[in-house]
């Protein structure tokens, strides 16, 4: 492995904590939102050097069209609606992990016929799971906050056995995919199953929980990122997903005091409904 | 994996995530959302796995595919994300 490509890592780890720690502060917000981007284009640009020199295009194809979409919904939103596209663009980084540790393990087990190691079976199980519950998680945070879906707590009863039992089969598949690589259905049922997961789990929280939900739902990102980097192996992943799966769960605690609430409350679902707004 | 290289992946996460959970105190309210806003700009790092994994010379290759869309998607959530928190923040010093 390149040392060079190491060290980009490691200043990007960096201007990731210090980012972090400035925008918790008015005065240096703004700078260290900027230091925080400026490690990514270093982490982005350490990764595309390594590459074979004809997906480039590919790369730059794709760059182009996630910058212009990006960009796009972040200069034409209204300012009262950013935290629904905070959870759009959160559902995004979820599903991207997914799809992620989908790839390299459709790489490995099917493309190259390899037998990857528990280890690596493990992290692409967690990657699938954290990753498909954030996506849809946040794709309902944001239906709910747009009006699309309604704003309401969503019961029904037996719910919280539903989802109890979900999660049983996901953990079940998961077991049957770790003892048969080559037969890559079982991960193909997690990653539905976590899908219907994350559904499932935000559906019952009321609309003006939702920042409370998305902040966790953030957090729920950086560690899909973090198992991700564990598929990997690569340093820069586990660190900024470590970063922000910790930061984001002491965030969310935050926001839940603010607004009177605890974190159990909110997520047994149910109660936010009387607030009004959402 | 060998286990020596999972053991140190471990240590960077666990040392990892004691920095992030000790880097967020007494955040005054109205940062509750740039700062989520920015991490979550930050998770997006995942676009540097979306990389590798377009890295694959065989167009046939479902995996190529994949890695395509992950950096589709990563790449709004990166841009996006900065852009957005910039967006916010840069109205809180009008005020």
């Amino acid at each position: 492995m390149n040392i060079l490509i190491q060290i980009a890592y490691l200043a990007a780890s960096i201007l990731f904590i210090i980012g972090i720690k400035m925008l918790g502060r008015t005065s240096t917000a703004r700078k260290g939102n900027f230091l925080s981007s400026l490690g990514m284009f270093i982490a982005i640009f350490a990764t595309v050097i390594q590459v074979e020199a004809i997906t480039l295009v590919d790369i730059l194809i794709c760059v182009i069209i996630g910058s212009a979409l990006g960009l796009f919904i972040a200069f034409k939103v209204q300012m009262t609606k950013v935290p629904e596209m905070v959870a759009l663009f959160n559902g995004f980084g979820g599903l991207a992990s997914l799809t992620v540790a989908l790839a390299d393990f459709w790489l490995n087990t099917q493309e190259k016929g390899l037998q990857v190691d528990q280890i690596t079976g493990i992290s692409v199980a967690i990657s699938i799971l954290i990753g498909g519950v954030t996506f849809t998680g946040s794709l309902i945070a944001y239906l709910k906050l747009n009006g699309k879906v309604s704003g309401k707590a969503i019961t029904f009863t037996g719910q919280h056995l539903i989802n109890l039992l979900l999660l049983i089969a996901a953990v079940g598949v998961s077991v049957f995919a770790l003892t048969d690589f080559s037969n890559p259905t079982f991960m193909i049922a997690l990653a539905i199953l976590s899908l219907v997961i994350g559904v499932l789990v935000v559906i019952p929280i009321g609309g003006a929980d939702m920042p409370v939900v998305i902040s966790l739902l953030n957090s729920y990102s950086g560690m899909a990122a973090c198992a991700t980097g564990f598929v990997l192996n690569n340093n820069v992943l586990i660190v900024a997903g470590a970063l922000v799966g910790a930061s984001g769960i002491i965030l969310t605690q935050i926001m839940c005091k603010a607004m009177n609430r605890s974190l159990i409350n909110v997520l047994l679902g149910g109660f936010g409904q009387t607030s009004g707004s959402g | 994996m060998t286990a020596e290289s999972f053991i140190i992946l471990l240590y960077i996460l666990v040392l990892a995530s004691y920095v992030g959970f000790e880097l967020i105190n007494k955040v005054p309210p109205t940062l509750h959302t740039p700062l989520m806003s920015g991490s979550n700009a930050i998770s997006g790092i995942t676009i540097v796995g979306a990389i590798i994994a377009c890295n694959v010379l065989n167009y046939g290759a479902i995996s190529k595919w994949l890695g395509m869309i992950a950096l589709i998607l990563a790449t709004i959530n990166v841009v996006g994300g900065y852009a957005l928190t910039d967006r916010m923040l840069k109205m809180f010093k009008k005020k």
